[in-house]
């Protein structure tokens, strides 16, 4: 595989969200609007980051048996310090995700990623393949909460310009299940082309 | 992955050493972090109080009290201008919310009058419950001026004298919570420092 289908690879071909239905807890919840989908996918991408390269470099001495625990502990620990650092000098942005940052321990993906991945591969793959699977969660994110919002709250980036309310549906939990089986329809045809 | 037998001690030692690892950088994160963080919090406060008591310049005093009804304490800032009482800015909460617990922060002057209201902290659906922030709608602004003792906090479908937000009667119903707390409690603060 080479170096550049490892980056591109989670984008579409094996997009977290909306190919391999990964992560699906946040994807839902967090996707009321689209800065929210891009603040979660982007300290997501972040998390993944660090922990992707930090199992890689471990995984050599990390015992088989005690694997799952110890990428738990090692993902746990780069959520906190990511939650730390956002209530300590971003104050603003760490009040807009509010209690998802703390959710990003029990996503699928970042676990699914150290097992199926960086536990396997090269420091270097791993990294590619961290940034490569959470540009492809926060594409999946961005892409719902943008939908989510024009539709149900008939605004952009939260600017409003329509009057009145949106089709309000789509922001409460039903509209996050229709948007996002439209775009894992979506998706499976843009994989198959 | 190793291939030769492991034995019990080695897997304690060696998920004992990541967890003293994972420890020691969260302790070095949380030392940096600890005074922008509690700055933060505290320039947060100051800024919500100077909000909902727009013309008080005084100090206040921090009180905790246990409300009437409700888990846990409401904070109490009492607003003196040379030892007579200006009014007060009360952190309060409710559980009765949407998406779990919000707080707002409410302003009475000494008459018990509402000041302002401020949200500190709230997780409202965006588009419906969000609309108690008085950037996205004009419904918290209905309270200031009225003085809880003649006016219902109460929203209007349960006849109080609150018109509620459209489509979220929940959140509404949760805010008029939150803000009839804090004007018990302040009346119980009231009652208690003048014996």
């Amino acid at each position: 595989m080479s170096k550049i289908s490892i980056l591109t690879k989670g984008i579409i071909k094996e997009n977290p969200t909306l190919i391999l239905v990964l992560g699906a807890c946040p994807s839902l919840a967090v996707t009321t609007s689209s800065i929210n989908g891009l603040g979660m996918g982007l300290a997501t991408t972040f998390v993944l980051l660090m922990s992707n390269i930090l199992i890689s470099l471990l995984k050599n001495v990390i015992p088989d048996k005690i694997r799952i625990p110890c990428f738990i502990v090692v993902i746990a620990t780069f959520v906190s310090i990511v939650d730390l650092l956002l209530h300590g000098f971003v104050p603003a942005l760490a009040d807009s995700l509010g209690l998802f940052i703390p959710l990003i321990v029990v996503n699928c993906i970042v676990l699914g990623r150290a097992e199926a991945f960086a536990s396997k591969n090269s420091v270097f793959d791993s990294m590619l393949d961290g940034i490569g699977m959470g540009l492809g969660f926060t594409l999946a994110l961005f892409l719902i909460g943008s939908v989510r919002e024009l539709l149900g709250n008939g605004a952009v980036f939260g600017h409003k310009f329509i009057v009145g309310d949106g089709i309000l549906v789509f922001v409460l939990a039903p509209g996050a299940f229709f948007v996002m089986g439209f775009l894992i329809a979506i998706f499976k045809m843009l994989k198959k082309s | 992955m190793a291939k030769k037998e492991i034995s019990l001690l080695q897997l304690v030692l060696s998920l004992t050493l990541i967890t003293l690892v994972a420890a020691v950088a969260l302790a070095a994160v949380y030392i940096v972090t600890k005074v922008p963080i509690e700055q933060v919090q505290s320039a947060k406060k100051t800024d919500a109080i100077a909000k909902v008591l727009p013309h008080f310049e005084g100090t206040t005093t921090r009180i905790a009290m246990m409300p009437e009804e409700g888990k846990d304490s409401v904070i109490l800032y009492m607003a003196y201008n040379d030892s007579e009482l200006f009014g007060a800015a009360v952190e309060t909460y409710t559980d009765k919310a949407f998406s779990g617990r919000f707080s707002i922060m409410v302003g009475f002057d000494k008459e018990g009058v509402i000041t302002g209201t401020e949200i500190l902290q709230a997780n409202e659906t965006p588009g419906l419950g969000d609309k108690i922030d008085k950037n996205k709608s004009d419904f918290s602004l209905q309270f200031v001026g009225k003085n809880p003792q003649n006016y219902s906090l109460i929203v209007k479908k349960d006849g109080g004298d609150v018109d509620a937000i459209t489509a979220a009667t929940i959140s509404s119903r949760a805010f008029c919570d939150a803000v009839s707390r804090a004007y018990q409690t302040y009346l119980k603060a009231k009652e208690e420092n003048h014996e």
